[in-house]
């Protein structure tokens, strides 16, 4: 009895610990958020590794997410003659949930990965110890511009996205499914309200900052050698993904304002 | 690891610590670095505690060259040897930092056009000697060297250990050095201190090693098997 509870018990306080960990991270993230100094190169060079070049990656999922959005609603629709509501469905299915999740998921695979490596193997090779001694602080000149710039870049990479996976739906819709184009194009604008597009992009800030805590502390925290920096790297991306896609936490507030 | 180490190095001298993998060298230096926190007791500089002394001061009173060089892969040679010299209060110009790192370099025996190479384009040595000069870019007080000859050929290894030597006396310097390697000891050393059972178990200036008659400074210093010191830890 005492060994099932303690069987129970155990990894329970395991993750309210790891759970502590990462809030006091975030927190202490969003503390040097507005005190100097300022690392803007890195800033810079953070928003053009996570947000352009993550833009072909998030462009191919949209467009065949889309295109195989409508092909699937036509599919279902075309059961009980509603075959019409093909660019609505896609464009709401898109704006709220599918670019947001999916674009958020690629960036998870590309860039928590990539960060978790790289500070991890930062942290091995003492180049972390060596920016202390420097009298700089790693959380803030490593962490802090990597957060701010995947915040920034993923409503960005979201509404690209958005307009990509819309695009594929229509492509799909005008060469396969014999919609005109003109129509297809008026009901997607007609259906769509501010909200489904905006709501997406809020997300798409919440993902964004997941991504980059994730890789962040994971790589901060990494074990010594390659196995090490090989099991944070994979913690970076299974953390990120489960919040992104579970249902309640950070990202399920985000599904409640729609 | 450490369990009661005492050990007190003069301002402007030379100290090295040597003792076997895992004694706790590397630890004690970041120990005073404040990159490990110790469980008990102090550590003064100038007298002062140094868990009670300003940061930022005090981590610019010191240079450290670490063991793997610790370069900053994603930055050029002259941006890493600047690294100190472009932030904080005292950030200068960058053409003027760029000027000082080229020089510092120059000072380790790499030419200009190394510069604007990035780290992983040098070989061991050449990285360990980026190393060394943004060690010494700020111009520190304090100099820690953690295994600099680590890697390294013979011949590279002299080069490094007399490029240490003349800097700490060019610059009047206080250095702590952890090494394994004995001639390091003897080309670096005003003093010598060996680490071994978490405490400091024999200390004195390097003329007086080879005479010492403590059995473990004298089976780690002929590298022999037999002795004290258990070859398998």
């Amino acid at each position: 009895m005492t060994a099932a509870l303690a069987a129970i018990g155990r990894p329970t306080l395991q993750a309210i610990a790891a759970v502590g960990r990462v809030a006091l991270f975030a927190a202490a993230i969003l503390g040097h958020l507005f005190r100097p100094p300022f690392y803007l190169r890195e800033l810079g060079q953070s928003l053009l590794q996570i947000g352009w070049y993550s833009l072909p990656v998030v462009g191919l999922t949209a467009i065949f997410t889309g295109g195989a959005l409508a092909l699937q609603i036509y599919a279902g629709g075309a059961r009980f003659n509603a075959e019409t509501v093909v660019p609505s469905i896609v464009a709401i299915g898109i704006t709220r949930e599918l670019g947001p999740v999916l674009g958020g998921l690629m960036v998870a695979a590309r860039v928590a990965s990539s960060i978790a490596a790289e500070i991890g193997t930062m942290k091995v090779t003492e180049q972390i110890d060596a920016l202390v001694t420097l009298s700089t602080n790693p959380l803030k000149y490593l962490a802090v511009p990597r957060v701010v710039a995947a915040t920034l870049a993923m409503p960005v990479l979201v509404a690209v996205g958005d307009a990509i996976g819309i695009m594929g739906g229509w492509l799909v819709g005008i060469t396969r499914l014999d919609f005109n184009s003109a129509t297809y194009l008026k009901n997607t604008i007609d259906f769509l309200e501010t909200w489904d597009v905006g709501s997406g992009l809020v997300k798409g800030a919440v993902f964004g900052f997941i991504v980059a805590l994730m890789g962040c502390y994971h790589g901060m925290n990494s074990a010594r050698g390659a196995q090490g920096v090989g099991a944070a790297t994979k913690s970076a991306v299974v953390s990120a993904s489960i919040l992104i896609t579970r249902p309640s936490g950070p990202t399920g507030c985000c599904r409640g304002w729609t | 690891m450490l369990q009661g180490v005492d050990l007190t190095v003069q301002s402007g001298t030379s100290m090295v610590i040597i003792g076997g993998s895992g004694t706790g060298k590397s630890v004690l230096l970041k120990c005073i670095l404040g990159l490990v926190r110790p469980d008990s007791g102090t550590i003064t500089l100038d007298g002062q505690d140094v868990t009670k002394a300003d940061r930022d001061a005090f981590l610019a009173r010191f240079g450290m060259l670490f063991q793997g060089g610790a370069l900053f892969d994603s930055l050029k040679v002259w941006e890493n040897v600047a690294f100190r010299l472009l932030r904080g209060a005292k950030a200068l110009p960058k053409a003027e930092a760029r000027a000082i790192a080229i020089e510092k370099l120059r000072r380790v025996g790499l030419k200009p056009e190394t510069a604007d190479l990035f780290p992983a384009e040098l070989s061991g040595g050449m990285q360990k000697r980026v190393g060394l000069a943004r060690a010494i870019a700020a111009e520190p007080e304090i100099i820690f060297f953690d295994e600099p000859t680590t890697g390294l050929d013979p011949i590279m290894a002299g080069v490094i250990n007399d490029l240490i030597r003349e800097i700490v006396v060019e610059m009047g310097a206080t250095a702590m050095t952890i090494t394994h390697d004995m001639s390091s000891v003897r080309a670096i050393a005003d003093n010598v201190a060996m680490l071994h059972g978490g405490v400091i178990r024999w200390t004195g200036p390097v003329s007086e090693m080879d005479a010492t008659p403590d059995p473990y400074v004298q089976q780690f210093i002929h590298g022999r098997a037999d002795g004290p010191i258990e070859g398998v830890r």
